[in-house]
């Protein structure tokens, strides 16, 4: 029996999530609620379109023509995790298809209890990539901005480092929330632990997501913030040795 | 043939020597290049002088409206004038001369397109045309568009001024024709002369029929212009009778042939053609003998390049409307495959895209990379990198049009494929199909004018429409749009042919040349829709007192052309194959082969604005979608789908092109300049190797375009070029409801 996922969105052309062109799955569903989050429509479960696996990848080799060597599927969401065990079914017949994985998680859901951590050890099993969000280094800062701690979910970054699962690290960058120099130092020293990170990305927050929030009859706690500079983004890239 | 031997010293092979065979001598010669673009030269100190002043004349043409200034006196001609320079000051500085006129950007008085039209084209920058010439060419000559005027019947007028068939070449000269200039380089006039005087002989049997004589007097004219094209040379100082020697003389040679072309003719479309590897032949034998530099050869480059960036045409403000932004189409190639298999990339083909670099971005010429995925990865990339940083360059599929036109064909418009030397086309502009969408639902009547311009059919008068019943009414009125379509443009054709004949191109054509017959389809995309809201949706007219359907009410969702949803997209195909089989039931000038295309120019906001609302939800009198374009606001599932839904239109079927117009904002297509870079070539390999025929890459947001409209004067965009519709145009010369209309269009920049 196929497992349906609850689908939020799909794009076919992806450029910046994951290497090469990408076609993207966005899932439903996310218990986290980032202040600067751009898809809060994503949140809740409501209102998803129902869809199996093997009609997503069927859906996204369309597109094939277009990753050359490098590009594939890029599951991001909300939070793909709440989803696991259609994760998993998706990604193995994608890996059937010879079709390249990239996983695009907050790292929320992530714990070393079962059930969850047999099937996040088989999830990895068909997963060419996880791009994990480090959105606060200090746990109360991100509980702040969250609504949830970090412990767990530097446990994953551990844990992805220990079966050296390839990672790409994603910060977005915040002016007055996320770019504390020093919060960025001691991110710095957390990924210098880690032995299997392939690239660190800044993403400059942007005000694109805000006006899903007032379509959602929410307000958008971040209404004064502006996107940071060019200097602040070249700082901390700097300071996560970017450049 | 002592000249022609040490012109031709150190090339291999014999057939091209014995006849005019340029394919045969590009084949022998070539130099297939694999590096990257590191070996370019910057601008030299004579360029950036040249450039400077230039770009000073062209700050002066935008403060006079548009137009620096106008002949009223000289009949243009290949003789007309003495040389002119960009500054006679500098005149030792150019590499490449000659000017269509004896000053730089000034516009010639050409009037056998059509005396009225001359006159106006002077008259709306405030320039009067000497009066004698109306006498002239109403009482003792005739002009090409009273010809016309003369034959057409009540019924092809109504169906011209309703614009159900629209931008005929019935006004202007209809272009389109590309002479291969690079002849005058290889062979020299006088080797092209006596070629043609045999033809001569060999024209008939002595028995006179209709096509024969005017054979021979065609041939007779083109033997006069080539004498002709000597006698420019002259005055410039160069005899071209003979081959050309290097690099320079091969440059210039060529540019003289085009030359002759552009004093001769305003044509819609005045293409370069596909010069650059064969020039790369004479460019890389200079180097084998030590007689130029990297820095010089791109200089020449740099140069003709120039010369195709002052081109220019006096011309009537509807033309304007229809061909916005000034554009004379000076299209040229780069790259494409061999029938042999080797690449056709050239060092000459960096130098041609380097030009963006050394002298910034320009709508013309019209650089055309003829791509496909097998080609050098690093010409690829610098390709991707240039678009990026200039959206100046357009794409089209050396795979699919290699196996119709070979190796060495050129385009002759904006996309349209054409064999060079060997082919000319009579350029058809396009049948409104949107709106014969709407004559069929009212019986042939103009919802716009009330008038009967289609056949006198029943009505659909049921309250939802009913697809059956809307597809067999369409049916009949394409049926009888398809025929009067190319009745009219028989008759324009034959009588263009009879007074505007274009005797320089055609002297570098052969004479035994075949004839395509390109019409084109407009608001392809709203048709597709409309009709698959009919399909899966429930369309309800709404009916003015004449019970007319002047607009609609459209409830359920339905699939849209643009999304890869084969349901939509199964209906475009439908369209154009049967479009284009109407279209061949019917004799064609000169036995030409009728084509047809989807590819609008910048004339989808005149098209719609002619158009009322259709049943895909468009509003009256709006602007279309342009070419194979998806409607705005259709496309719901990002680039690719959009892409793909474009691909599947076969090109078999549309061998005169299917343009594509595709924005991308730059962070949607990477992080980095590198990053952007392989994206982009990524997506023209998949989009290519699908079998699309044409694709436009702009990179910029939608921001950019704004500040543009907005703040016009601003040095930044005083060159800011865009692709449209199978050119290239500066934003800030289109009129403010064109752009408007860019805006408008999806910017894909999913982050």
């Amino acid at each position: 029996m196929t497992i349906k996922g609850l689908i939020h969105s799909t794009e076919s052309f992806g450029a910046v999530d994951g290497p090469g062109i990408r076609f993207l799955i966005f899932l439903k569903g996310c218990n986290m609620r980032c202040k600067y989050c751009h898809n809060a429509d994503t949140w809740e479960f409501d209102g998803a379109e129902i869809s199996g696996t093997d009609e997503l990848l069927d859906k996204a080799e369309r597109y094939r023509t277009y990753w050359r060597k490098t590009g594939g599927i890029t599951v991001s969401g909300g939070e793909p995790l709440l989803q696991i065990d259609f994760l998993i079914e998706l990604f193995s017949k994608a890996h059937e298809r010879n079709i390249n994985t990239v996983l695009d998680t907050s790292g929320q859901p992530f714990t070393r209890d079962e059930p969850f951590f047999g099937k996040f050890e088989n999830l990895m099993q068909h997963t060419d990539l996880v791009m994990l969000d480090i959105k606060q280094i200090n746990t109360n800062k991100h509980k702040n901005l969250t609504g949830f701690g970090n412990e767990n979910i530097l446990d994953a970054a551990k844990y992805l480092s220990g079966i050296n699962k390839p990672v790409w690290i994603r910060h977005v960058l915040v002016p007055g929330i996320t770019d504390n120099d020093e919060d960025l130092r001691k991110t710095r020293e957390f990924l210098d632990t880690l032995g299997n990170v392939q690239k660190i990305e800044i993403l400059p927050y942007h005000t694109l997501g805000a006006d899903k929030w007032r379509k959602l009859g929410l307000k958008y706690p971040l209404e004064n913030i502006e996107p940071p500079s060019e200097a602040q983004i070249i700082n901390a890239k700097k300071i996560l040795g970017i450049i | 043939m002592s000249e022609a031997k040490e012109a031709w010293r150190g090339f291999k092979g014999s057939h091209w020597t014995e006849d005019i065979n340029v394919r045969d001598f590009i084949q022998n010669n070539y130099t297939p290049y694999d590096g990257d673009e590191s070996f370019l030269a910057p601008p030299t100190e004579a360029t950036n002088k040249l450039w400077g002043r230039l770009q000073e004349l062209q700050k002066q043409e935008r403060e006079n409206h548009g137009v620096l200034e106008c002949e009223t006196e000289v009949v243009s001609g290949l003789t007309a004038y003495g040389p002119g320079y960009i500054d006679t000051s500098m005149k030792e500085l150019e590499k490449v001369v000659g000017l269509q006129t004896d000053k730089p950007l000034k516009r010639a008085f050409m009037p056998y397109g059509g005396i009225k039209m001359a006159e106006q084209a002077a008259s709306t920058y405030g320039y009067k045309i000497n009066p004698k010439f109306s006498e002239i060419f109403t009482v003792y000559h005739k002009t090409h568009n009273q010809a016309v005027f003369d034959a057409y019947t009540p019924e092809m007028k109504r169906a011209r001024h309703a614009h159900i068939v629209t931008g005929l070449p019935d006004t202007y000269g209809r272009g389109r024709i590309v002479g291969d200039y690079r002849r005058v380089a290889l062979y020299g006039i006088d080797f092209l002369i006596k070629k043609k005087k045999e033809d001569f002989a060999n024209c008939g049997s002595g028995t006179m029929l209709d096509d024969i004589i005017r054979q021979r007097e065609e041939i007779s004219e083109q033997i006069r212009a080539l004498d002709g094209m000597k006698q420019m040379a002259a005055v410039y100082g160069f005899d071209i009778s003979k081959p050309a020697v290097d690099a320079r003389e091969a440059v210039q040679w060529l540019y003289f042939g085009y030359l002759a072309a552009i004093k001769t003719q305003n044509g819609a479309a005045m293409s370069v053609g596909r010069i650059s590897t064969f020039l790369d032949i004479y460019i890389e034998r200079d180097f084998r003998e030590g007689t130029l530099t990297e820095s010089e050869a791109q200089e020449l480059i740099d140069h003709i390049v120039m010369k195709f960036r002052m081109v220019k045409f006096a011309r009537v403000p509807s033309y304007n409307q229809l061909f916005s932004g000034d554009p004379i189409w000076a299209t040229l190639e780069m790259a494409g495959k061999g029938m042999d298999g080797r690449h056709m990339v050239t060092k000459n083909d960096f130098r041609f895209l380097h030009t963006l670099e050394n002298m910034g971005p320009s709508p013309e010429p019209n650089l055309t990379v003829l791509y496909c995925s097998s080609l050098p990865e690093p010409f690829k990339l610098y390709a991707s990198k240039i678009s990026i940083n200039t959206s100046s360059v357009q794409y089209e599929n050396d795979d699919v049009m290699r196996p119709i036109w070979r190796d060495d064909y050129s385009i002759c418009c904006c996309v349209s494929a054409t064999e060079t030397g060997k082919e000319m086309q009579f350029f058809g502009a396009r049948a409104n199909l949107a709106k014969c969408l709407l004559y069929a639902l009212n019986g042939g009547i103009d919802v716009k004018t009330h008038e009967q311009v289609g056949p006198e059919l029943p009505k659909i008068t049921s309250e939802y429409l009913d697809y059956d019943e809307v597809m067999h009414r369409f049916d009949q009125m394409m049926d009888w749009l398809a025929g009067l379509y190319v009745n009219i443009l028989n008759l324009i054709h034959y009588m263009h042919d009879k007074y505007y004949y274009e005797a320089a191109e055609m002297a570098l054509i052969d004479t035994d040349v075949r004839r395509t017959f390109a019409t084109g389809i407009a608001g392809f995309s709203h048709v597709v829709d409309s009709l698959s809201a009919i399909k899966y949706a429930k369309v309800k007219p709404i009916r003015d007192e004449l019970g007319l359907a002047v607009d609609f009410e459209v409830e359920g969702d339905f699939p849209k052309y643009g999304n890869d949803d084969d349901r939509a997209d199964n209906i475009a195909i439908w369209l154009l194959k049967t479009f284009m089989n109407k279209i061949k039931k019917f004799h064609t000038y000169r036995n030409s082969e009728a084509t047809t295309s989807i590819l609008t120019i910048t004339s989808n906001v005149v098209y719609g604005k002619a158009t009322g609302a259709t049943p895909d939800g468009r509003k009256a009198y709006t602007p279309f979608a342009p070419g194979g374009n998806p409607s705005y606001g259709a496309e719901l599932n990002g680039l690719l789908a959009s892409l793909n839904s474009v691909a599947k239109l076969p090109y078999e079927y549309a061998l005169d092109g299917i343009s594509n117009t595709q924005t991308i904002s730059p962070q949607a297509l990477g992080h980095t300049l590198d990053e952007q870079k392989v994206t982009l070539m990524n997506a023209m390999d998949g989009y290519f190797d699908k079998g699309a025929h044409h694709l436009n890459v702009n990179v910029f947001g939608t921001e950019k375009l704004i500040d543009c409209m907005n703040n016009p004067e601003k040095p930044e965009y005083a060159n800011f070029t865009i692709r449209v519709s199978g050119y290239a145009v500066k934003f800030i010369n289109l009129t403010k409801e064109q752009q408007l209309d860019v805006i408008a269009r999806t910017c894909h920049k999913h982050l």
